[in-house]
Parts: C-alpha cells; sequence; structure tokens
C-alpha cells in the first residue's frame, strides 16, 4: 500500500450491515468454500470427536470400575484405566501380552507377506514367467476376500479336540490329533495372515517395478556393475518407497485386524490387541478397551510418520516421466517353468484350496465325518431338522441368513453411495480450493480415518453413538451406525479417488461454463459428474467390496437387529456350526467376486488399479 | 456494445502482487490487447473482469453498470456478468458434442429450441465448422477445437468478448490464419474485445490499443505504432521487436554546436533540449531503421561483420564496431562472409532517448 498512496480502496471496509450481506453474498459465489465448509464440519464429527471421545472415556470412571473403585462417581476423571492397562498387577494380561503378541505376528506377517509378495511382483513384471494373465487375476483374489477365509478353512483342515466340537479333515484322514501349536495360535495366525495380506506387497510393488525403466540397469551395467550390484545398487533404491509403504501399509492393517486372530488365537486365549480391545468391551470395560485403542492409534500414527520421514523424502525417485521408458523381460531360463509351476502351487494352495475346503465343509452332514457317504445338500436348501445345527435350515432358505445376506448387500450399496458422493464433493472442496487452509484441513481429516486401525474405530464408535449425541440418537444396534463407520473408514480411499478424479477435470472447463451463466448445480450435473463418472463408480464399486467383507470394523456395533454374512459367519463359527458358517462364506465371497468382475466390465479392465490406492 | 471501465484495481495471492494498481478503460467495440510477460498479471486482470477472480480493491464498470466495487460492496458473479470468454486450452466439454458445447450456454439463457438453433447455426457458419456438428471434441484437431470454442464464444452474443491467449497453442502456421479470423471476427461481431497475449506480434496486428504490463504495472498504453516507435520507456523499448532492440549508453556532450551523446564511436544527436542533469542517457534504435552499406560511406561507421541469420524473407546481421555491437534487420536473403567490412548510418528520426534513472523516455 506504502508503494502506492494514491490506491483508493486499499483501506478495509468498516463492518456494517451491507458489509455482512456482502460477504455472505461473496461466499454464496464461491460453492467450493460452502461444500468444503459442510465436508469439513460433518468430517470433524465423524472423525474427530470420536476420537476426543474415547481419550475422554478413558480418562473418566466407567460404571464397571465401580466394582473395583466403590466410591469412585462415575464420570469424574481418573488416571484408573491407565494405570489397570500399564501399570497394575493386569497389565500383563492386558497389555504386554497383546503387544507382544500384535508386534510379533505383525512383524512376522508383515515380513512374510511382503516378501512373498514382492517376488511374485518381480516374477510377473519382469520376468517371463508363464501364464501371466491368469495368475495376474488370481494373485488379487486373497484381497478381495475377507480375510478370515483362510482361517476357516484353516479350522476346517486342522482343528483338534482341544475345544470340542468334532476335528478337522486332517484327524479325520490321518488318524492323528495335530498339536495345539499348528491347530491354534501364533503359528497359524500367522501363516493365514500372511497368505491374505501378500497382496498388499504385491499390488503395491509389481507397481513401482512397472515405473522403473530398464535402461536404469542398463545404465548401471554399462558403468560396469554385475547383476547383484545393479539390483542392489539401483532397483532396490528404486523400489524403497514403495516398500516401505507397503510394510506400513501391511503392518498397521495387522494390528486393526479382527478375524483371523479371534478364529485361530481365542480358543487358546491366544489375544492380540484387537481381540482384547473385543474382550474387554465384551466384558464391558470399555475404559481399558479405549486405552488399548488409543494405544493401537498411536503406534500406527508413529509408523506412518516414521515412513514418511526415512523414506517420503525419495517418493519423487519413483515418477512416470513417460520418455524414454522400456522395460525388458528378464528371461528365467531353465528355471521358467519351476517358477512357473511354484506360483500356480501357491496360488492354488492360498486361492482354491480353502474354498474347496469351505464347500465340502458346507457339504458334509455330521461334523467331522469327511467321507463321501456324508455328503449332504441339507445346509444348502434343506428344511429345517432339529436334529441339524439346532434345527436352522439350509442357507438358501433361513431367514436370518436372507436377512443378514440383504443387510450386507444394502450396507454394500449404501456404503458405497454415500462413499461415493462424498469423496465427489470432499473431491472438489479440496481440488478447487488447492492452497487453501480450509482445503488442507479438509484432506487431513479425510484422510485420518486411516491412521485408526478398524478394530479402534469400532471400539471408538460404540463409545460415541451408545448414548444420544448432540442431534443424533443413540445409534448403537442400528443398521445407520454401520453405514456411518463404513463410510468413515473408507474415506480416505474415496477422497483420494475423488481428488484424483477431480484433478483430471480443468478447472477452467468449469469456468467457461460460469461465464455462460450456468449455475452451480447445473455445472455438477452437466460437467462436473459426468466427467468424473467413470473413476467414482470404480471408486464406489470398490466400496461395495470392501463393505461386504468387513468384520473387523463392523463386529464391535453388530446386533441382531443389523446382523450381516460377515458377523453371521463369525457367530455360526462360534457355535460350532461350521458346514453354515462354510456355506454362508462361500456365499459372501460368490457375492465379492460378482461385485468385482462388474468392476472390471465397467472399467475396461482396470478396475483392481484402483485397489492400489486404497 | 459496451465500455469496460476498471479503476484502482489490485489483486494479489499471498504475498505475490498479481495487479498492483490497475486503471484501465476500453472504449466500446475497440480490441485492446494486454501484453506481458509471462507472470506480468495479464491473466490475472482479465480473470479479474471476468469475475474469475476477486481483487481486494477498486471498481469494474460495464458500461453503466457497476460489476464490482470493494468499497461499495457490489459484486456481480461470472455467471449474471454476460460475457463470452475464451480460453487457451480452448475448454470444450470432452463428454458433449460439438453442438451441445455450443448450446448449453444458450438454454440457459433461456432461449427457445427455434432461437437456439439458429444462433448455432450462425455460430457454426461463421468458423465453419458446420460439417463436424455432432463430432466429440477428441475427434477435432487443435485448430477446430479453436473453431468450436470461438463459436461458442459467439453464439452467446456478448458484447463483451474476452480471451486469454487463445492462439498459443496452435502452431505458427494455423496461429497466423486464426490471426487473420479473429480480426475479422472482431469486426464483425463489433463486440468490446480484451486480448491477453505475451505474443507481440499478435499485439501488434491484432489491437486498436495495446496494454504492455509487467510486474502487474502498465508500462505503457497506446495503439500499436505508438508501443513500436515511440516506447515509452525501456522495458517496453526492449519486450517489443524480434530482434530486439539495439541500445547505446553514452554521456551528452556537445559537437559542433549540436547537443549530442558520446557513445564511444557512435555520436547520436539528441533533439530539442536534453535535461540539465542528464549527464548519461541510454539511446535506442529498431534494428530494421539501420541503413547498411558494404561500401565506405561519407560519415557512416565503419563496423565488421561477426554473425549473418538470414530468416527467408529478411536477414539478421550482427555488426561489431570499435565500442559498440550493433543488430541490423534487412530484407532479403543476404549472403556474405563473416569478417566483412561493413559501414552503417543512422536516421535521427528512429532514435529514443531514455533516462538512465527513471528508464523513461525523454522524448515523448
Amino acid at each position: 500500500m506504502s508503494l502506492n498512496p494514491a490506491s483508493s480502496g486499499s483501506q478495509p471496509p468498516t463492518l456494517s450491515r451491507s458489509n455482512l450481506t456482502y460477504h455472505v453474498y461473496r461466499l454464496l459465489n464461491q460453492p467450493e468454500k460452502i461444500l468444503g465448509l459442510l465436508c469439513l464440519a460433518v468430517l470433524s464429527f465423524l472423525v474427530l470427536v470420536p476420537l476426543f471421545e474415547i481419550i475422554h472415556d478413558a480418562l473418566v470412571y466407567q460404571s464397571y470400575d465401580l466394582a473395583y473403585r466403590p466410591e469412585a462417581k462415575v464420570g469424574s476423571f481418573t488416571l484408573f484405566h491407565l494405570e489397570r492397562v500399564f501399570t497394575g498387577p493386569l497389565s500383563r494380561a492386558l497389555f504386554l501380552k497383546p503387544l507382544f503378541n500384535s508386534v510379533a505376528v505383525g512383524v512376522c506377517v508383515t515380513v512374510l507377506g511382503v516378501g512373498i509378495g514382492s517376488g511374485l511382483a518381480w516374477l510377473m513384471v519382469r520376468t517371463n514367467i508363464r501364464f501371466k494373465g491368469v495368475f495376474g487375476a488370481l494373485v488379487v483374489v486373497p484381497y478381495m476376500m475377507p480375510s478370515w477365509v483362510l482361517a476357516l478353512a484353516w479350522l476346517s483342515l486342522f482343528k483338534n479336540d482341544r475345544i470340542g466340537g468334532a476335528e478337522g479333515m486332517f484327524t479325520s484322514f490321518f488318524g492323528v490329533q495335530p498339536p495345539d501349536w499348528v491347530s491354534y495360535g501364533f503359528f497359524p495366525i500367522v501363516i493365514c495372515l500372511a497368505l491374505h495380506y501378500y497382496a498388499y506387497g504385491y499390488l503395491l510393488m509389481s507397481g513401482a517395478l512397472a515405473t522403473v525403466d530398464s535402461e536404469l540397469e542398463e545404465a548401471g551395467a554399462i558403468a560396469g556393475m554385475n547383476r547383484r550390484q545393479r539390483l542392489w545398487r539401483i532397483t532396490f533404491p528404486l523400489l524403497l518407497p514403495a516398500l516401505g509403504s507397503a510394510v506400513v501399509l501391511t503392518f498397521i492393517r495387522i494390528l486393526g485386524t479382527f478375524g483371523t486372530p479371534a478364529l485361530l488365537g481365542l480358543p487358546v486365549r491366544f489375544f492380540t490387541f484387537s481381540t482384547q480391545i473385543y474382550a474387554s468391551l465384551n466384558a464391558r470395560n470399555s475404559g481399558d478397551a479405549f486405552v488399548l485403542a488409543l494405544v493401537l492409534i498411536v503406534m500406527a500414527i508413529t509408523f506412518i510418520w516414521i515412513n514418511s520421514r526415512v523414506i517420503g523424502i525419495r517418493r519423487s525417485f519413483v515418477t512416470l516421466t513417460g520418455k524414454g521408458f522400456r522395460q525388458r523381460e528378464i528371461s528365467l531360463g531353465v528355471w521358467c517353468w519351476p517358477a512357473t509351476i511354484a506360483v500356480g502351487l501357491f496360488l492354488a494352495v492360498t486361492v482354491v484350496l480353502p474354498l474347496l475346503i469351505l464347500l465340502w465343509e458346507s457339504l458334509v452332514i455330521t461334523p467331522g465325518d469327511y467321507t463321501l457317504q456324508g455328503l449332504t445338500a441339507h445346509f444348502w436348501i434343506g428344511e429345517s431338522d432339529p436334529d441339524l445345527a439346532y434345527g436352522e435350515p439350509g442357507v438358501l432358505l433361513s431367514p436370518g441368513i436372507l436377512t443378514a445376506l440383504w443387510n450386507s448387500i444394502k450396507l454394500g450399496v449404501m456404503a458405497a453411495v454415500c462413499n461415493g458422493l462424498l469423496g465427489l464433493m470432499v473431491g472438489y472442496a479440496a481440488v478447487r480450493g488447492r492452497g487453501t487452509l480450509l482445503a488442507r484441513w479438509l484432506e487431513g481429516v479425510a484422510f485420518a480415518p486411516y491412521i485408526f486401525p478398524s478394530i479402534a474405530l469400532g471400539a471408538i464408535y460404540i463409545g460415541m453413538f451408545s448414548a444420544p449425541w448432540g442431534p443424533l440418537p443413540a445409534l448403537y444396534g442400528t443398521f445407520t451406525i454401520l453405514v456411518l463407520i463404513t463410510v468413515v473408514k473408507n474415506l480416505p480411499f474415496t477422497s483420494r479417488t475423488g481428488i484424483a478424479a477431480m484433478l483430471q477435470i480443468d478447472k477452467s472447463l468449469e469456468e467457461t461454463a460460469r461465464v455462460q451463466g450456468i449455475g452451480w448445480f447445473r455445472r455438477m450435473a452437466k460437467i462436473i459428474i459426468p466427467m468424473s463418472s467413470s473413476g467414482l463408480t470404480a471408486g464406489m464399486l470398490l466400496t461395495f467390496i470392501t463393505a461386504t467383507r468387513e468384520l473387523s470394523l463392523i463386529i464391535l456395533l453388530l446386533s441382531p437387529a443389523n446382523m450381516v454374512l460377515t458377523g453371521l459367519i463369525f457367530n455360526y463359527n462360534e457355535q460350532d456350526m461350521t458346514q453354515h458358517s462354510g456355506a454362508v462364506t462361500l456365499f459372501l465371497v460368490l457375492i465379492i467376486v460378482g461385485a468385482n468382475v462388474l468392476v472390471r466390465l465397467l472399467t475396461g479392465g482396470g478396475g483392481l488399479q484402483g485397489l492400489r490406492h486404497t | 456494445m459496451e465500455e469496460i471501465h476498471l479503476t484502482g484495481i489490485r489483486k494479489s495471492y499471498g504475498k505475490e502482487i498479481a495487479v498492483r494498481h490497475l486503471d484501465l478503460t476500453v472504449t466500446p467495440g475497440a480490441f485492446l490487447t494486454i501484453l506481458g510477460p509471462s507472470g506480468c498479471g495479464k491473466t490475472t486482470t482479465l480473470r479479474v473482469i471476468a469475475g474469475l477472480e476477486e481483487p481486494e480493491a477498486g471498481e469494474i464498470r460495464f458500461g453503466d453498470r457497476l460489476i464490482f466495487s470493494r468499497q461499495k460492496g457490489v459484486i456481480v458473479p461470472p455467471e449474471s456478468r454476460n460475457l463470452g470468454l475464451i480460453f487457451q486450452s480452448y475448454a470444450l466439454w470432452p463428454h458433449m458434442t460439438v453442438e451441445r458445447n455450443i448450446t448449453l450456454g444458450l438454454k440457459q439463457m433461456g432461449l427457445n429450441a427455434r432461437e437456439t438453433a439458429e444462433r448455432l447455426e450462425v455460430a457454426l457458419e461463421k468458423v465453419q465448422m458446420k460439417p463436424y456438428q455432432l463430432r466429440y471434441p477428441s475427434e477435432l484437431s487443435g485448430g477446430q477445437q479453436q473453431r468450436v470454442a470461438l463459436a461458442r464464444m459467439i453464439a452467446s452474443r456478448s458484447s463483451i468478448l474476452l480471451m486469454d491467449e487463445p492462439l498459443s497453442n496452435l502452431d505458427a502456421k494455423l496461429r497466423t490464419e486464426m490471426r487473420g479470423e479473429l480480426k475479422r471476427l472482431h469486426r464483425d461481431l463489433e463486440a468490446t474485445t480484451v486480448y491477453v497475449t505475451h505474443d507481440q506480434i499478435e499485439a501488434l496486428t491484432l489491437s486498436d490499443i495495446v496494454v504492455v504490463m509487467d510486474k502487474g504495472v502498465v508500462k505503457q498504453q497506446g495503439t500499436p505504432y505508438e508501443i513500436y516507435h515511440h516506447p515509452a520507456n525501456l522495458f517496453v523499448a526492449d519486450f517489443i521487436g524480434d530482434p530486439g532492440i539495439n541500445r547505446f549508453s553514452g554521456t551528452i556532450s556537445r559537437k559542433n554546436g549540436t547537443v549530442g551523446l558520446d557513445c564511444g564511436d557512435l555520436w547520436l544527436p539528441v533533439p530539442g533540449d536534453p535535461p540539465a542533469n542528464a549527464g548519461e542517457l541510454i539511446a535506442t534504435v529498431r534494428p530494421e531503421s539501420i541503413k547498411v552499406s558494404p561500401e565506405a560511406r561519407e560519415g557512416w561507421l565503419r563496423g565488421t561483420l561477426e554473425s549473418v541469420q538470414p530468416k527467408g524473407s529478411d536477414t539478421i546481421l550482427q555488426v561489431r564496431t570499435e565500442n559498440n555491437s550493433i543488430t541490423l534487420l534487412q530484407p532479403g536473403f543476404i549472403r556474405m562472409d563473416l569478417g566483412d567490412p561493413l559501414w552503417v548510418d543512422f536516421d535521427s528520426e528512429s532514435l529514443n532517448f531514455f533516462d538512465v534513472e527513471s528508464e523513461n523516455n525523454l522524448l515523448s
């Protein structure tokens, strides 16, 4: 201003009524700002408030605590839960052992899973291995299935007499009980999780490998490096960012995973953090559960932070330049066929075999009797028979199951639609407002659910919605809360899809319409939504898939009134109704695979590429 | 036809000032070009007029209509400003046919089907794109897309047209062709036009008035002739013209009773009375205003040829004298050997003199 004393309008106008209307009017002409504020308010409520809520609940007396501290007043401040969890006599069982178990499982699964995934990625992307098309389609199937399908199959195979009920196929065929460490606990949990979560490593690493220009390696060869030096000095450093993301992603997912450790760990009282939270909540001891959930969140944040500090700086290394890009296949020579057979066997064991086992399981009339004479279709199509499975009718006739099926589909569709709309709005507000504080906050809040391990988020939502909160009624046990939490959990993914879609629409396309007098709603309807529809549709169908296979996230929130297929499977398994759990699982897998086929058809085969961003 | 009137416009992005203090009047029906290097604030000015950016201070009027005033608390949104706007990227909606691209805005204006069809027809006719009516933008070449964008603007029949570097994505040949068409169109439509470009040829060929901007400030406003021949300051002198203008620094001295600028082996007569305190000045002369001869001539300056760059229709020569380096533009395809002696001379009319401190032209 000092540069331009002549400037007339430089002094800030005084606040007057007309000035106020001016500001309101001005805001109305910046739809991205209104939308951004709206989204930020809603998301803050759904994401940040719950976080404060559990911090609060962890620091005040709950009614459960009166058993230990009769003099305490419910709702008054206390460090009681912190003491109990971290220093008290129960700390070992409540905190240290689950912590140790979670970390041990996490580290082993991450090493194993990322190792397998990276190896497969290298074979598929860089070598001349055969059947790439078939393998490429099969290799990501475990990702689509619920993570605990393998655990169910494992139980069918290796269940022993430890927990009563019928024994598994292994005993039935060989007449020998598998030892406990094979049937339950650490070992099977690690194997089952690794055989599921290798898909993350595979997707991220194959994506990164595909962007490494072979010329970089050839330049190394010309500089006199041998094959090993090239791998370690050139290829590996370039892949490091992707590897880091794969490790962190896998580790965080495993910290929050519930199904597998519950199925395979609870029978032998092998607790991880997630199952301990579940147990504490089941015992109505929410204070302890929230402290544990907070520990999980802190661990997740720490890992993301370390990853971004150590590796994030180099992220720019792996970029597609689009120029001079060439990739050469490495010939495996005599190892081509052995490698092909090994990969084929691996995929058969991890993808096909579990489903076959579950199919067989669903067809035996007496649990534990795996002979051909014992096969029946009763559990699929049979009428209610009081002698079999507590009189529960076959899967296709049971009203309970059909309701759960309907609920699962409803959950998937509603979550997909809500996420699609929210992703669109967040994307619009964040991209149009790029550079503003509002946009940064919005992106940050939309990303926040990423750091909540699923089970912890579930715990938060129980805490928050078990009583009326603000304008909302108590949502516990309702269907709404399932939709709400699924939408929130998928938010980081969908908002990124939305942002990516919006970045592809140049600002000028909308401005042209603006100048021609076309208002915001029409611009959205005629330009923004049609132009971003393909990306959003893919994102929505992927949300559908994640929503229908979800267990960890919603297990704490399920009740008979809002039961979905995944919860039903878990319950059947707890009641040792293995035929039903097998049959319903197959049913669920069928729906998910069907939805995925739909994604592929609609996006021209690119559907699974989107998974890389989850 | 409407007048555009900007007063005291200021716009900044954070700490960066895009437009410092702009007063600008575009007379009804005029073709005004804002010319300047990238980052000079020209596109910001256009976007401010369109309403896509909101200035921190100032006032905008279209004719009698107050469009924006920070002080009076008036802001008319871009939707209601009734403008035609064309972007560098053409901004055609890729999911709509040429026809839909043009009619979407017309339907918004509440035109009935017959009027819409008629306007579509006329607009497409004007840019000779009738046969491509049902194509999608991706099925058109760059030049054709440009024409569709033009047609869309024409169809709006706005009395004010804004164009943001509309030709810069075209190849050189097409650009020349479209330049001619734009000029013809402007005559047909009689709309007040503001055109933004960094290309001086477009500015000089198309405009009634050229506004040269730098770092958010107007450096000169005038007809193309004034801008080219009487630059108001050194920035404009340097920015306009290709090859660039010749600059000579020297000190004021008297020789044979006349005042002149002493630049070593060059002595340039200064018309009028130079300021008393002006010890040093900078003189400029356009490369094409320098006369050249291969033979020695009385009173001409001797130099040697340093480089020859024939462009086809004309040739750029670089001549080195004892104290100066001079760029010349001569018609025709000249073939000469480097190191040849040359004699050059100046027309005193083609000289401009600038103050060293203020960099302003002392003659204007």
